[in-house]
């Protein structure tokens, strides 16, 4: 009795379920509570070695001399970086041509060619509001990111635009159609883990709205208002799912499961992520939002509206960006808060008429 | 030569087609006069048919087949009509309730409407199937225990998709029909909730499964234990019990001191299996209804232990002064 196509097609079956449904060992769990609790990080040694490679910080510039005159006396048309000598100008511009023009392209990147100080290139107004923005970061959102910092390189890793930005999505057909509304998830969408949740996590809670995350009910009993629905909570989780994803950890590195909104029984680093969250959201409404005329078309998303930041953008699969090796420190120039005359986040879009 | 083999034979004891025992009334005739399948034997009766189908039968499948189309064309349709990314994106795939907004009202076919109706003729089916299964075992002069089983799963059923939405005011309560997103509103539910594992009638839904589990193991292991000495052989048992119950029985005795009986053993499985659906359903309608969040109820009701704090205390930093929402 021999059936070998039957046989074959079972043995096909199930190589690929294995292949397509599971995660290829070994798995390491390390513990992240108290005992007992199934508080553990799940890592795979494999997935974490990709990494290491990826987060790999540049060497730092050497550093500049601290004496000389004002970059704003030497420069035309230096706007942010007025605290700086010409030589620590010139450090942090050759710092920032590597950490953000692509392979083989120079000052001219950013910059016209025939008069640096020019504001032609859109680049450089760019570069001047994401320098506004990294100083706001630095010094305002030390809830987030701490002494560590951020950096141009955080984000950019040697690419003109970050590797990981969002747009608004088309317009779904929202029912217009006569069957097949997909209600804005059912897909298998990498933003959400592949999960079938709502799959546009940004457009909900990172667009610089407060849409509401908590979805648990805060008593035992029912109140009188309406909770949430189930519809919101798959929202939510499709956030959680990004912010997992995002970060390269489980549930369990913020929340203790049995309790996901009990803030008692939550690790410190959901208020980390917490205080993240808004940051995401301020950024992107005080700084990216504003350049909407400054990016040419081909910049912006199908919607026109301008790339923006989420918890990836920085994390790029790390619970800490470049795991959490601070550049900042060999750029203390991108921690220095602004003057107060010229506060960021009242006049961001003031930024666009003038240069660095 | 063949050996009888009692975890897996593949010898098959084949007699002529049966057509069985004759019913006193009813307008349809069992359909066709049976034929024997080889694939078939390998795990039951090779005899396949006669079939009775009759009215309920019909309607039943005729409703099933028409949710079964509502649902696998609307998922057709979100991939714009593509069979290979039906294929490839099946798993995905979904037909969604209406909006939350939506409340009870009968929404446009798009936005609900499409599931409200698969939902209709998903249920008509599932209880036409009900029907027919009462009918025919009373034609038989069976009871009627298959049906109340079953009954025990529509309960269920009913309750995620129909009664539960009903006392809550909104269809968008409901189960999506899709094979992940139906997973993942199951997480979404309990993390809603609260966690649905301090829900103790889900505890007791998760005892009666396990335990289901348990019986159906120990029952079938031991018949089949003493299958060498006839003890699977229903006909002969009732007349004579022969070594092969008495031996099961002993062994039981043996091992644990007390031992089900030949029916006793068929009773406790029915009622595990028939209370984990049932008591499930119950937990389900609590949930929302009665109590918004287990995990806070089992607190309040000294169910849910504390643990010793092994981070510095973490504040809900929305409480902070000056924190935005």
């Amino acid at each position: 009795m021999n059936f070998p196509i039957l046989r074959a097609a079972a043995f096909a079956g199930f190589a690929t379920l294995l292949v397509t449904a599971c995660e290829r060992p070994p798995a390491t769990t390390v513990q992240h509570g108290y005992r007992g609790l199934a508080m553990g990080l799940v890592y795979n040694p494999r997935t974490l070695a990709a990494q290491a490679d990826a987060n790999a910080v540049p060497a730092a510039q050497p550093p500049a001399d601290a004496e000389g005159p004002p970059a704003a006396s030497v420069y035309q048309n230096i706007q942010v970086l007025t605290d700086l000598n010409a030589a620590q100008l010139a450090r942090l511009m050759v710092a920032m041509t590597a950490w953000v023009a692509p392979p083989g392209e120079s000052c001219s990147y950013c910059h016209a060619a025939t008069d640096m100080a020019s504001d032609a290139n859109y680049r450089k107004v760019v570069a001047r509001t994401m320098l506004r923005m990294v100083r706001h970061i630095n010094s305002d959102w030390q809830h987030h990111v701490a002494a560590t910092g951020v950096t141009c390189y955080t984000c950019h890793r040697g690419k003109g635009v970050p590797q990981y930005v969002w747009t608004q999505q088309p317009a779904t057909d929202a029912g217009a159609d006569f069957a097949g509304n997909r209600a804005g998830q059912n897909a298998p969408a990498a933003v959400v883990g592949l999960a079938s949740l709502p799959n546009d996590p940004f457009g909900t809670y990172f667009d610089g709205n407060a849409t509401n995350i908590r979805v648990v009910a805060t008593q035992a009993l029912p109140g009188s208002g309406t909770g949430s629905t189930i519809k919101q909570t798959e929202n939510t989780y499709g956030l959680m799912m990004h912010m997992s994803t995002a970060l390269g950890v489980n549930c369990t590195y913020c929340h203790n499961s049995r309790s996901f909104t009990s803030w008692d029984s939550s690790t410190p680093q959901r208020a980390t992520a917490w205080y993240g969250i808004r940051m995401v959201r301020d950024i992107n409404d005080q700084y990216l939002e504003s350049l909407g005329s400054v990016f040419p078309a081909n910049r912006k998303g199908p919607r026109g509206d301008v790339a923006k930041v989420d918890c990836a953008t920085c994390h790029q699969g790390a619970y800490k960006p470049l795991y959490g090796t601070s550049m900042l420190k060999d750029y203390p120039e991108l921690a220095h808060a602004l003057p107060a005359a010229a506060a960021p986040a009242a006049t961001p879009a003031a930024a666009a008429p003038a240069a660095k | 030569m063949a050996e009888y083999m009692n975890i897996f034979s593949s010898v098959q004891v084949r007699s002529p087609v049966y057509g069985g025992a004759p019913i006193p009334a009813g307008v349809w005739k069992r359909q066709g006069k049976g034929s024997f399948s080889y694939w078939l034997g390998w795990m039951g009766d090779a005899q396949i048919g006669p079939v009775y189908l009759g009215t309920l039968g019909i309607l039943s499948l005729l409703c099933g087949f028409i949710a079964f189309e509502i649902i696998g064309l609307n998922m057709l349709a979100s991939v714009n009509w593509s069979p290979t990314e039906f294929l490839r994106q099946l798993p995905w795939l979904a037909l969604e309730p209406p909006a939350p907004s939506n409340g009870l009202h009968i929404p446009p076919l798009n936005q609900g409407g499409w599931w409200l109706m698969a939902g209709f003729f998903l249920t008509s089916s599932v209880l036409l199937w009900w029907a027919r299964m009462y009918r025919r075992a009373r034609a038989l002069g069976m009871g009627t225990h298959v049906a109340w089983a079953f009954a025990s799963a529509i309960w269920l059923f009913l309750v995620l998709g129909f009664i539960r939405p009903l006392l809550m005011g909104s269809w968008g309560e409901a189960v999506p029909f899709g094979i992940f997103p139906h997973l993942d509103w199951t997480a979404a539910f309990s993390i809603r909730y609260g966690n649905l594992f301090y829900n103790p009638f889900h505890m007791l839904s998760i005892a009666f499964l396990y335990g289901s589990v348990l019986l159906f193991a120990m029952h079938a292991a031991t018949i089949l234990a003493v299958s060498r000495f006839g003890g699977d052989r229903e006909l002969e048992q009732i007349v004579d019990r022969g070594t092969g119950g008495e031996r099961a029985a002993l062994f039981w005795r043996w091992t644990m001191g007390f031992n089900a009986t030949v029916e006793s053993i068929h009773r406790w499985a029915w009622w595990f299996a028939v209370l984990c659906p049932l008591v499930g359903g119950i937990g389900i309608l609590l949930t929302g209804t009665v109590v918004d969040n287990w995990y806070l109820w089992a607190v309040k009701h000294g169910v849910a232990p504390s643990y010793p704090n092994v981070f510095p205390a973490v504040t809900d930093p929305a409480t902070l002064p000056g924190a935005a929402p």
